[in-house]
């Protein structure tokens, strides 16, 4: 891999952010939002249920993790839009640029937009509703890395289906997260969902780590189990995703798919 | 055009039986051709009779049904990232992105073919094309030629040893085609790369390529000097000869085929 590559793919996704303050304000505002209604939400909730239920820990922590693991999803997915916007697919991709170089770039974009939004999330959480997220101690760190894996899987996935279905399809794309929070179980337990459902969410990362993160604030017992589980299953999702994307775009190029790609439907 | 130190000089291209088959279609059949350095080759034809498609399989975006594509010596299916250091292009259907600056541009593809004292590149490739007092405008709002131009500079970057123009000059008014015209001219002798021209300008053609390669429904059917041709096919001009050729492709092939038997 040539880091040089690399630096280009991140250079003009840099570019285009500073260039353009429509593509910044996204990256703050929408979190922000999201924070700001949970906080006022749990901070409710707090003051009526009477339940000894911290629901800043619980729910704001939830809700901040789940911004992020969206966040991570489609940074990669618009960093790849930029390109099919653009269309810079036959300059692009009639150079020296490895997929694999291609993919790292964006991977790169999204991981440096995301952690930006979640400073942004975690200076208005902390400070202004008392969200102590670094009550989860060191297991912070393994609910992250799953999160993110899974977020850089689906982000590449999503990618590698516009590249497949045409431009027309990122409108399958924007929804991704939505289909998958009702069994991700980021705001209630997995036993609350009907047994076809919980079969499903057992085949989620995030539903293990917000069962466990739930776990832990509630000072229960915590699976590392668990957690392993859905460490796998982000990893294999995550090659199973580098593959899928790396077939598809050789079928691009067999099909004639890549080189004229700008046709609003694709068979 | 032609000198006599040509027959010596390296390939710097070479195609061997290329075909590309589609569901139904056959886009291109048994092509060979090969290109020397300081060599311009026109690939000639009516619109759909296999340029843009050679010209993707050459740059890897579309892959062959059959045949091999070497760029100096190196197999582009093979070895496509050494191979496409070494290569580079500009397109009329290829503008680059239009929400970067012209800089930006070059900086970002810079990066990509990894292109060494690459400020100092760019600086002089601008200069190069009169782009500098462009140089921080986003490639959206230039106009279609200063857009040829900043494509020219882009595809200079790696300094390629082939380069392919496909319809270079579609866009530009007769005065700034003619300077590119020039410019790329001396690029082939300066410069030791080979280059591969389309253009639907016959007129062009004839002043700028040192051989042509007719091509129809995806065959090659004629070859030869651009500036020879029409008189041995009865034509007034290339312009001629083109329409002809391409209104009665299949009789001008047996015409050609016939010639090459009695020869």
């Amino acid at each position: 891999m040539r880091p040089r590559a690399v630096a280009g793919i991140l250079l003009r996704q840099a570019y285009l952010i500073r260039g353009s303050p429509v593509r910044v304000l996204p990256m703050f505002a929408w979190v922000a939002i999201d924070i700001i209604l949970w906080g006022f939400i749990t901070r409710y909730l707090n003051s009526v249920s009477g339940s000894g239920i911290n629901f800043v820990s619980t729910l704001l922590g939830a809700v901040l993790l789940w911004d992020l693991f969206t966040r991570i999803m489609q940074g990669i997915t618009t960093a790849f839009l930029e390109d099919v916007w653009s269309r810079n697919f036959l300059n692009l991709f009639a150079t020296p640029l490895s997929i694999a170089e291609y993919v790292t770039g964006l991977v790169l974009t999204s991981l440096a937009a995301s952690t930006l939004g979640m400073i942004a999330m975690l200076v208005l959480a902390v400070p202004f509703f008392g969200l102590s997220f670094f009550s989860i101690g060191a297991l912070l760190v393994p609910f992250l890395l799953v999160l993110f894996c899974f977020g850089i899987a689906l982000g590449i996935f999503a990618s590698a289906l516009v590249l497949r279905l045409g431009p027309a399809s990122e409108w399958l794309v924007w929804p991704m997260p939505a289909l998958l929070s009702p069994f991700a179980c980021v705001f209630y337990p997995l036993t609350v969902l009907p047994p076809a459902m919980r079969a499903v969410a057992f085949l989620i990362p995030p539903a293990y780590v917000f069962e466990g993160m739930r776990a832990v604030i509630a000072g229960r017992a915590f699976s590392p189990t668990g957690l392993a589980v859905g460490a796998l299953l982000a990893v294999v999702y995550l090659v199973l995703a580098a593959y899928c994307f790396s077939c598809v775009q050789r079928y691009a190029v067999r099909s004639g798919l890549l080189a004229r790609y700008s046709a609003e439907s694709v068979a | 055009m032609t000198d006599s130190g040509a027959a010596e000089r390296p390939f710097v291209l070479s195609v061997q039986e290329l075909s590309k088959c589609y569901a139904q279609v056959r886009a291109v059949t048994q092509v060979s051709f090969r290109i020397r350095r300081r060599e311009i080759l026109g690939l000639l034809g009516p619109n759909g009779a296999g340029k843009t498609t050679i010209i993707n399989t050459i740059l890897g975006v579309l892959a062959p049904s059959s045949g091999t594509i070497r760029i100096v010596d190196l197999d582009v299916e093979r070895q496509r990232a050494r191979a496409l250091a070494r290569t580079n292009f500009a397109a009329v259907y290829a503008a680059l992105p239009g929400n970067l600056t012209v800089r930006q541009n070059l900086r970002f593809f810079g990066l990509i073919y990894d292109v060494h004292a690459l400020t100092a590149r760019v600086d002089a490739l601008l200069g190069q094309f009169a782009l500098q007092a462009l140089a921080d405008t986003k490639c959206g709002l230039l106009s279609s030629g200063e857009q040829t131009r900043v494509a020219l500079a882009k595809a200079l970057l790696n300094d390629p040893d082939l380069l392919l123009l496909d319809e270079p000059t579609a866009s530009l008014d007769p005065s700034a085609a003619q300077l590119i015209r020039r410019h790329i001219r001396d690029l082939a002798r300066q410069r030791d790369c080979g280059i591969l021209w389309t253009s639907h300008n016959m007129y062009e053609v004839e002043e700028v390529c040192d051989r042509v390669l007719f091509l129809s429904h995806g065959r090659v059917l004629l070859e030869g000097d651009p500036r020879r041709l029409p008189h041995e096919h009865a034509a007034r001009n290339l312009e001629e000869l083109f329409i002809r050729f391409a209104r009665e492709p299949l009789t001008l092939a047996e015409d050609a085929r016939a010639e090459e038997a009695h020869a």
